[in-house]
């Protein structure tokens, strides 16, 4: 969920720039030359995949992929996610300038966590490490997304504290769901083409 | 989907120098971001009617597209003058509605949607490629940038690509529903899509390659300020400093 433009204070609003700033300078660094072409990619099929609406009882819910993002590309998972960020900014207006340091932080560093707890199971090379690998990325990629929305938000103003709680509870189905779908990716990605997570098989 | 359809014009804002479009959008976000008065806004708001009017688009158009952004903002201004303490003006059973709380909740409405159609009247009206562009020569990272060009240019290929998995997968019929079968089909979905992007991708800086690549984009065309872009941009920067004043 993207925080909207006005509502968070510059205290916030300066720390999660600052954090991405330093992030995406450090993920650019390990970005090399050759590898441009296929961050950009990855980058924009998040950012379609993020479109799709997945059906949850009566709505429906758009997919994050954050943590599929991290585990394919560590810490370049900070400007990959920040240019799908900016370009939502721009495009359709969801989220913001002002506030793409804090969304980008909030769904990116989710990723970098992931990219490094769930990394080594990979090298178990079993169908269920593969399988556990992926729905503890969902987990970790959008839980803790929910958690630093809704901590953002809390530190805003006493008065944020019930949207806040909404907030946590409205991603409670998107990581279950998540868990399943990133789960069942991970393992067909790792069978049809293991290069796109370096991993050699 | 991503036509950027409000970019085709010949207005000044549209011809106006990108540069100083990203540079005033940007201060003018952040300046009413932070603004904690709610009758500066009453300014703000005139700098957006004027930037209509420099437009020339068709105002239903931009604000529906900026109203269809605003379903956070929905939330807030339902939940907010029930949580802010103050006056209670209105109660029902437990809830209990506060005047402090209406016009907190109001505020944030009417900021983040000024920001918002501000963004939409000034960037919209470039391509992405040409603020990409603009902030090549505003000295942002070569390397984001080029990831901008990339991703921008490769979103239109990747959504064709989605919806025509997305046929293929109807036309065997399927229809989606809250069971596992439908989130095994996505994720089936999705990493098809992720694998068919990667091998684009590879193909894309292989042929890249053959035309003589070497990682940098030369630049041929440069913006050159004219004077008009320099008296809207010392006009703009005025006014912010006004602004800037009225809102702390």
């Amino acid at each position: 969920m993207h925080i909207s433009e006005g509502i968070l204070p510059a205290s916030v609003l300066v720390t999660g720039a600052v954090l991405t700033i330093g992030a995406t300078a450090l993920g650019l660094n390990k970005l090399e030359h050759d590898k441009i072409p296929q961050t950009a990619i990855l980058s924009s099929a998040f950012f379609v995949a993020s479109l799709i609406h997945v059906p949850l009882g009566p709505t429906s819910v758009h997919l994050l992929l954050n943590g599929l993002v991290g585990i394919i590309l560590g810490w370049i998972a900070f400007p990959a996610l920040l240019i799908a960020l900016f370009l939502q900014a721009i495009l359709f207006q969801f989220g913001g300038l002002t506030v793409l340091g804090v969304n980008t932080f909030n769904m990116a560093f989710p990723a970098v966590v992931a990219f490094y707890i769930c990394r080594p199971f990979l090298r178990k090379k079993s169908k269920w490490a593969v399988g556990v690998a992926g729905a503890l990325a969902a987990v970790i990629g959008v839980g803790l997304a929910g958690i630093f929305v809704a901590l953002e938000l809390a530190i805003t103003g006493q008065q944020f504290i019930p949207v806040a709680k909404l907030v946590l509870l409205a991603h409670v189905p998107v990581i279950i769901i998540e868990a399943v779908i990133t789960s069942v990716a991970l393992g067909f990605i790792l069978r049809a083409k293991p290069e796109i997570l370096g991993v050699k098989v | 989907m991503f036509e950027e359809s409000l970019a085709e014009g010949r207005s000044f804002l549209h011809q106006l120098d990108p540069r100083v479009k990203v540079v005033v959008a940007f201060s003018y976000a952040i300046i009413v971001a932070l603004s904690s008065h709610l009758l500066s806004l009453i300014w703000a708001g005139l700098f957006v009617g004027f930037l209509f009017v420099l437009a020339q688009l068709e105002p239903r158009r931009v604000l529906r597209q900026v109203l269809v952004a605003n379903y956070f903002i929905l939330l807030l201004v339902i939940v907010l003058p029930f949580t802010y303490p103050g006056k209670v003006l209105y109660s029902v059973g437990p809830l209990s509605l506060t005047k402090e709380g209406a016009i907190y909740a109001l505020h944030i409405f009417l900021k983040s949607n000024l920001i918002l159609t501000c963004l939409v009247l000034l960037l919209s009206t470039s391509s992405v490629f040409t603020i990409a562009h603009a902030l090549h020569h505003l000295h942002v990272s070569e390397k984001l940038v080029q990831l901008i060009f990339f991703s921008f240019r490769y979103v239109h290929v990747i959504h064709r690509e989605y919806q025509k998995l997305m046929a293929a997968i109807k036309l065997r019929g399927f229809v989606p529903r809250t069971n596992l079968h439908t989130y095994k089909t996505y994720a089936y979905l999705v990493s098809s899509l992720l694998i068919k992007s990667y091998d684009r991708s590879e193909r894309v800086y292989k042929a890249m390659l053959c035309r003589g690549f070497k990682g940098v984009f030369p630049t041929y065309k440069h913006f050159k300020m004219q004077r008009k872009d320099k008296l809207f941009a010392l006009g703009a920067a005025f006014y912010l400093i006004f602004l800037i004043l009225w809102a702390f």
